[in-house]
Order: structure tokens, then C-alpha cells, then sequence
């Protein structure tokens, strides 16, 4: 069985890391210096697989800081990065709905 | 409802009191994530995609008044300021932080709450009947032998480690409103030919992936063996069930895998060895639980007093009073539904400010007790005829007396990808659109008894294979679609519903509904044959016409 | 990997002996359940202790008509997550009646500590250090127990019958 740290991931495009924060589950992305950014303009962006595959296994052996680490895609646009489908939108700006407040009505 | 003693207090203090060592030693980086992710979904802590979600038990759907404040003071203390209701009578606070979970449960310990194996491959919340000990049409209280099993299946040194997640519902009304069919193990109290009453047991029901309706491996078990004969179900499950692929480790797997027949023999036969042990329930502790519920002590009232017949002469007031009042076994009282589907609105949410007045309006009104639906409606069980027209004012007041239970914009819907990461697809959007397509109360009043269920993803918590319009998230190419099917049903006469056609866009659903509402009422025999009873006379083909001609 | 039984870390008496190598003439073995049932009759003539490592797949069953001859059966737990150790252990106390040496080897940790002394482990392969030391801590960590096992611990039910406790019903409003 090939080690994770071995195995071929594909990357099309460009991709950020991205985890949620251990202690409040707060969406974050894996910035240059190895630390965790909030922000997305602040992730690292990685476009080939061997990038990936080093950035995400560092991203992933800091346990102590984010959990559940993974490679997401991102558009690259002229203000800057942006997430690359519905899903990382949603993780970024939080869900598409308005929150129950008030009396509800 | 049941009333906690000291040993259920302790326990539930010293679960907490577990967790916050745990949280301790994960913050501190002593356990890894593999090793604390298991013991934190046992306590209900799911991580979704913006926090971390907790859910809390509503044991069968019972809350007193005091538990609902409490939830109100956690839901602004340490969340948003509103929870969820859910398809199996739990409540979710979607924004909890990890650091201040053992706060947030020892502040629930105080009033009895717990999110003790709410998730995890462990017994989860058991369910009934959110009418359980007032419904006319049952044979007796359900939630005495919920409430049994519940502490026998509480941190069992046995099947804390399943090869998944294990859920059992109990019903004991001629209508299940339970769904125990459906579920892993479904017991349904009934009488026998010599007139005792006992449990039909089916096992391996289920929806997700490969939806399946329980078979009966036990026609009639006796009160004193529901102990045993479980406990031989979950051994066998503990030891048989498939452990090497999450997608087949479920029990309904190894039924169908064995067989029903030869299952139920096996279980038989491992029962057979203990059903004389300690786990037979003998009369005095049956006694013991029996006694630990307490019900209202209902006054002598009469049916259709004055006061209610007066406000039935308001149009609003009567609408309302016909579609959310159900009879109730005792004269002069009713059942009332609170419905948490006000057109366009998250479904099954309530705010911490509705969830506070919700528990005045019980403590005047329904003996200070409350139930959670697994439709994520709120009903208040006990309250007087005569108070009906100032209940109902008060409900109006907060948003929760929209006259649509059970209606098509009485949706049941799961977070979907809008909060869950197991997510393809949004369903509160999906839900909200179509609430909004159907908001006339004539519209909906005249299509009748019509449930829709949205799931968001294959893992089923919308319980969309059983509603009579079910719709499932699907991702195709990067893009939302559903899955569109119709005629499941949940109950006694349980179905998986059929696809009506393939896949449709996101921006599509509202007006297939529309469409399969518009067929319904072209194909109907008259107004009174609901939607479920034309779907099972003409089947699938007539709709799939109307629907799908123009697409 | 510590070995905690009795409540503290003991030096492990037992040699673990794996697939093909050679029995010593004397002292305490654990051998594969596969080598013992191949050859069980040989087993009864060691100048020492057998212990048996039996999975967590095959049925305990088979190693019933044994027990007589086995001072120490070491169940398996692959990961934390598997729990099928449990259901072999409860029967091996409870139905075979199984006296000797229980031993929980694999992914043990802290927080299934009480758990498998209620299914009726003694002795304890610990994959960290700290938890061997937090051990006596972790079997106190619940004073409340509702399931009968064969631990002899007084439950819940039993306890409600003989010893009333306080039941506090919430103050009820009158309609």
C-alpha cells in the first residue's frame, strides 16, 4: 500500500490547502511560511502535483493547529484568489442563507 | 416525561467530566485527531465546514420547559443564537467552538442534557412517536421502554464500538409516526392473540446508500426479553457486521447478506443462552422506570367548550386550528404542532428567543412539557381546549403557527451543503424556493397531506427515499443537481419512492415540484384522495408524462 | 508498550513467541491461536504458562474447550474503533466462564480503560506511557453503571431497588 506521502494526487489548476482550525473549527488555509491564514489571499497557491503533495503533507503533520486538511482549487483572478467551486465558496463566506435571528418572523 | 435521579445526574457529570479531559489532552496535542475523533462524536461533536457542530439528545422527543430555556441560554452563550431540529428528535448548534464544548455541556448537564451518543458508531438517539402518551390511537406510553433501553444502551462496555452507527425507533400507535421500519432495529408494540402486549422486532431497515425496509425476525417479544433480545441483535451485529467498508457496515448489510430468516435464527439462538440472565426485565424494575415518568394531572374538561367554538369563527384562528390541533386522549384537551416552516425560512430552525417563549407558552399551557417531531415541527401535548385561541396568539406572536403541517411546505430538509461537509448539494435553499411556489394557504391547503424530503447527499438525514416527494443533491460536473422521486412513504405501509426522471439543475426543483403538484390534481379522483393514494393508484408513469413532456 | 494490570505498570512475564520461531524449554508463552490449536496437546506439556493471542475475526467459540489449559488469552483490537475485543471477552468471562489472565493488546488507550475492565480485561498492552501512568485515574472516571456484566459491579437498576435516590420532578405549572 503506498505510504500518503507517496501517493500521486492530481492537480489540475491552481489549489490552496485548507483545514479548520482545531480549537474553534474556523475555516483556514495553509499559508507560505507554514503557518494558517484565515484569508485566503493569504494561502499558498500550488499548481502542480509535487507542490501539492509537499504542501499538504506538511499542512497535514501540523495536527496540533488544523484538522481535516485537504487540497482545494482556487481561481486565480485579477483580484486576487478565489475558491474554485460552490463548496470552498460556501467554507469562505459561510452558508448562502440568511441565520435564524429575533422572534423568528 | 422522565425525571432524572441522581444516578442519571452523575452520569452525565462524569461524561462531562471526560470530555473536558479529553479536550484537554487534544488541545494540548496528546491525542492525535484519529484518537480524539471518535470520542468526540460520541459526545455528538461533528466538525462540518465553517465550526463545529454539536447535537444534543432529545431522548424520544421529550423537553421540558427548563431543558428548552437551557438550550436558549447555550444557543446565545456559545453559538449563534438559534439550533436546529432534527429527523431524529436531536437538536444541532452549528457554531461551537471546540475549546469551549465542556462548558457548553456541563451547562447542558445541569438541565439533564447531554450529546451523549448522538453520534458515532455506537446506539444512537432512540426515537418515537412525538405523541407518545397522548395520541388517541395508542396502545400505551412508548418512551417507558424507550427510556429502558436508553440507559442499558448508555456507554454499553460491549457495543461502544460498532462496526457503525446503530439506530432503533419504537412505536406503539396503529399509525407509526416513528418510521420504524426504517430504521436498524424498529419495535412496534402491539397485542398478541391472548391479548398480552409485546414488540414485532424488524431489523435492518435504512436509507443512505442502499435503502432498505426491516424485516421481521420477531413477531412478538415479550416486555421482559426487549432487554436480552436486543443485546443478542447488537452481539451478533458487533461481531458480524462488516468492518472493512464503511459503505457495508451497517446491519441492514448483513441482513440482506445472510437473509432475514436465517439472521433472526442466530439471534435466537445467542438469545436463547441469556434471555433468563440479569437482562430479563422483571416486573419491579419495570415498576421502577414506569414510576420515574410523571404525566399532568389533566383537569375535567369537556370537549368543544365555548371559548374554542367562539375563535373558530375567525378564519385565521379556524385554518390554523384545523390543520396544527389534533385530538388528544383525554376530553377537552388537544395536541398542538408548532410548525418550524414559515414560508421562505430555514426549515426546523428556531431562534433562542422563540425557543424561551416557547417554554413560557408551555409552562401556561401544556404542563411545561414539549416534543420534537422527526418532521422538525414542535408540538405542545397538553394543552386545554379552551386555551386554544390565546395559544394561538401567542404562537402567531413568534412565527411558529403558519398553518402548514404537514403540508408540501411542511418540508423536511437536512442542512445540506450549506453547513454539512458530507454535502453535493444545498437542500435549506431548495426547501426555502419551493416553500415559497406553495405559500398560498388555499394552494396548499387544497393539495393536501403532501411530504417532501430533501436530502443533501446520498447519506440520507432528509429522509428523501420516503417522502411522497423526495429530493436527493446530486454534483454533476461541479454543478448542483436533485433527484426527483415520488411515493415513498414512512410509515406502517413504509416505501422507497420512485425516480420520476433524470437529474435537473438546482434553479429546475421548485418548478418540477409545481409540476408533479399540478399532475397530482389533474390525476386525483377527487379532493379527497390524497397525493400518496393517487401516486399508489396510478403509479409513477402518469407523472413522469406530465412532468418531464416539455423537458 | 507498557503493561499495566493490577492498576500499575508490571514487567510482562509472558514471551511472546511469533510464527515459525522455536518454544523455549520453559517459561511463559503467548503463542498465535492458529499454532495452538495446530498442536494444543503439546501446549499442555510446557514447563510454563501458555497464553494464547487469539483475533478479533475468528470465533471464540473455538477456543472454548481450552480454557482449562490457557492461563492468559490476549484479544486484539486492530484499532480503538474495532470493538469486536468486547463481545469476545464479555462471552469468555460470562459464558465460558474464563478465569485466567484477559489481556487487551492492539490500539489500547486511557479512554477505553473502562470499558474493557467492565467486559473483563485484567491486563493491559498500553501504547503510551502517560496512559499506562493515568490508569488508576481513568477506571474511576464513572461511578454509575447500567448494563449487567460479568465485573460485578452493582447497576443502576439494582441500585434504584434497594437504595431510593432523590428524584427531583420540575415544578409543574397549572393550566
Amino acid at each position: 500500500m503506498t505510504s500518503p506521502l507517496q501517493q500521486k494526487i492530481k492537480v489540475t489548476g491552481p489549489n490552496v490547502v485548507t483545514a479548520n482550525r482545531l480549537g474553534d473549527g474556523a475555516v483556514v488555509y495553509r499559508t507560505a511560511d507554514g503557518g494558517w491564514a484565515t484569508e485566503i489571499g493569504q494561502a499558498a497557491v500550488v499548481a502542480d502535483a509535487s507542490a501539492a503533495l509537499q504542501l499538504l503533507n506538511a499542512a497535514k503533520a501540523d495536527g496540533k493547529r488544523a484538522v481535516d486538511v485537504y487540497l482545494a482549487p482556487v481561481k486565480l483572478e485579477g483580484d486576487g484568489i478565489k475558491p474554485g467551486n460552490l463548496r470552498e465558496t460556501i467554507r469562505m463566506r459561510g452558508p448562502t442563507i440568511d441565520l435564524p435571528a429575533g422572534l423568528g418572523i | 416525561m422522565y425525571h432524572y435521579d441522581d444516578f442519571d445526574r452523575t452520569l452525565v457529570a462524569e461524561r462531562v467530566g471526560e470530555f473536558r479531559g479529553q479536550v484537554t489532552r487534544r488541545l494540548a496535542g496528546e491525542l492525535t485527531e484519529d484518537e480524539f475523533k471518535s470520542l468526540r462524536l460520541m459526545n455528538g461533536v461533528y466538525l462540518q465546514l465553517h465550526a463545529y457542530m454539536l447535537r444534543i439528545a432529545i431522548p424520544y422527543g421529550t423537553l421540558s420547559s427548563d431543558q428548552m430555556r437551557r438550550l436558549a441560554h447555550v444557543a446565545r452563550r456559545f453559538d449563534r443564537g438559534y439550533g436546529h431540529f432534527t429527523t431524529r428528535q436531536n437538536i444541532q448548534f452549528n457554531w461551537i467552538k471546540l475549546a469551549e464544548l465542556p462548558d457548553a455541556m456541563a451547562a447542558l448537564a445541569e438541565a439533564g442534557l447531554h450529546g451523549m451518543q448522538t453520534s458515532g458508531n455506537c446506539v444512537r438517539n432512540i426515537t418515537t412517536d412525538q405523541w407518545a402518551g397522548v395520541a388517541p390511537d395508542e396502545l400505551e406510553d412508548p418512551r417507558i421502554w424507550a427510556e429502558l433501553l436508553r440507559q442499558h444502551l448508555t456507554l454499553h462496555p460491549e457495543f461502544s464500538f460498532l462496526p457503525r452507527k446503530f439506530k432503533i425507533a419504537v412505536s406503539a400507535a396503529k399509525h407509526d409516526r416513528a418510521a420504524v421500519k426504517v430504521h436498524d432495529l424498529g419495535l412496534y408494540m402491539h397485542k398478541n392473540a391472548e391479548g398480552e402486549v409485546g414488540f414485532e422486532v424488524m431489523v435492518g431497515g435504512g436509507l443512505g446508500r442502499t435503502p432498505f425496509i426491516g424485516k421481521t425476525i420477531k413477531p412478538f417479544l415479550h416486555k421482559r426479553d426487549l432487554l436480552s433480545y436486543v443485546e443478542a441483535v447488537l452481539r451478533l451485529y458487533n461481531q458480524y457486521g462488516r468492518r472493512d467498508n464503511i459503505y457495508k457496515a451497517r446491519i441492514k448489510i448483513l441482513v440482506h447478506d445472510k437473509g432475514a430468516e436465517a439472521f433472526g435464527k442466530e439471534v435466537d439462538a445467542e438469545w436463547q443462552t441469556i434471555k433468563d440472565s440479569a437482562l430479563a426485565l422483571e416486573p419491579d424494575v419495570i415498576a421502577d422506570i414506569s414510576s420515574r415518568f410523571s404525566y399532568p394531572e389533566y383537569l375535567p374538561l369537556s370537549d368543544s367548550p365555548q371559548e374554542l367554538e367562539a375563535a373558530r369563527k375567525d378564519a385565521a384562528f379556524a385554518a390554523w386550528h384545523e390543520n396544527a390541533v389534533t385530538r388528544h386522549r383525554m376530553p377537552g384537551y388537544a395536541i398542538v404542532t408548532l410548525s418550524l416552516k414559515p414560508v421562505g425560512k430555514p426549515p426546523g430552525d428556531a431562534t433562542a428567543d422563540q425557543m424561551d417563549r416557547i417554554a413560557k407558552i408551555a409552562d401556561q399551557y401544556s404542563f411545561s412539557e414539549i416534543r420534537v417531531g422527526h418532521e422538525q415541527n414542535l408540538v405542545l401535548p397538553h394543552v386545554a381546549q379552551r386555551d386554544l385561541p390565546a395559544v394561538w396568539r401567542e404562537l402567531e406572536a413568534i412565527g411558529v403557527a403558519t398553518p402548514n403541517v404537514g403540508l408540501v411546505s411542511d418540508i423536511i430538509a437536512c442542512p445540506g451543503l450549506d453547513y454539512c461537509s458530507l454535502a453535493n448539494a444545498r437542500a435549506i435553499p431548495v426547501a426555502q424556493e419551493i416553500s415559497k411556489r406553495f405559500a398560498d394557504p388555499r394552494v396548499a391547503k387544497d393539495l393536501g397531506r403532501l411530504h417532501v424530503n430533501i436530502s443533501g447527499c446520498i447519506n440520507a438525514c432528509g429522509h428523501h427515499h420516503v417522502g411522497h416527494i423526495g429530493i436527493l443533491g446530486v454534483e454533476k460536473n461541479g454543478e448542483e443537481f436533485y433527484q426527483i422521486t415520488i411515493g415513498g412513504r414512512a410509515d406502517e405501509r413504509a416505501e422507497l419512492g420512485t425516480l420520476v426522471g433524470p437529474a435537473v439543475p438546482y434553479e429546475d426543483v421548485a418548478d418540477i415540484v409545481e409540476d408533479i403538484a399540478e399532475a397530482y390534481l389533474a390525476l386525483r379522483e377527487s379532493p379527497a384522495e390524497k397525493f400518496i393514494d393517487t401516486f399508489s393508484r396510478v403509479g409513477v408513469e402518469p407523472f413522469k408524462e406530465r412532468v418531464y413532456a416539455t423537458r | 508498550m507498557p503493561l499495566v494490570k493490577g492498576g500499575r505498570t508490571v514487567a510482562d512475564d509472558y514471551s511472546r513467541i511469533e510464527d515459525g520461531a522455536e518454544l523455549p524449554a520453559s517459561g511463559n508463552v503467548i503463542v498465535p491461536a492458529e499454532r495452538f490449536l495446530a498442536d494444543a496437546d503439546r501446549f499442555k506439556a510446557h514447563d510454563g504458562a501458555v497464553g494464547v493471542i487469539w483475533p478479533n475475526s475468528r470465533n471464540i467459540a473455538e477456543l472454548a474447550p481450552y480454557l482449562d489449559r490457557v492461563a492468559l488469552v490476549a484479544l486484539v483490537f486492530p484499532t480503538y474503533k474495532d470493538g469486536r475485543g468486547y463481545s469476545q471477552a464479555r462471552l469468555l468471562r460470562e459464558r465460558y466462564g474464563y478465569r485466567g489472565e484477559l489481556r487487551a493488546t492492539g490500539q489500547v488507550l486511557r479512554d477505553q480503560f473502562l470499558f474493557l475492565l467492565r467486559a473483563g480485561f485484567d491486563s493491559f498492552d498500553v501504547v503510551k506511557e502517560a496512559d499506562a501512568e493515568a490508569f488508576q485515574e481513568a477506571a474511576k472516571r464513572y461511578s454509575v453503571f447500567f448494563q449487567p456484566t460479568g465485573d460485578g459491579r452493582m447497576t443502576v437498576a439494582r441500585a434504584r431497588l434497594t437504595t431510593p435516590a432523590r428524584v427531583v420532578h420540575a415544578a409543574r405549572a397549572t393550566a
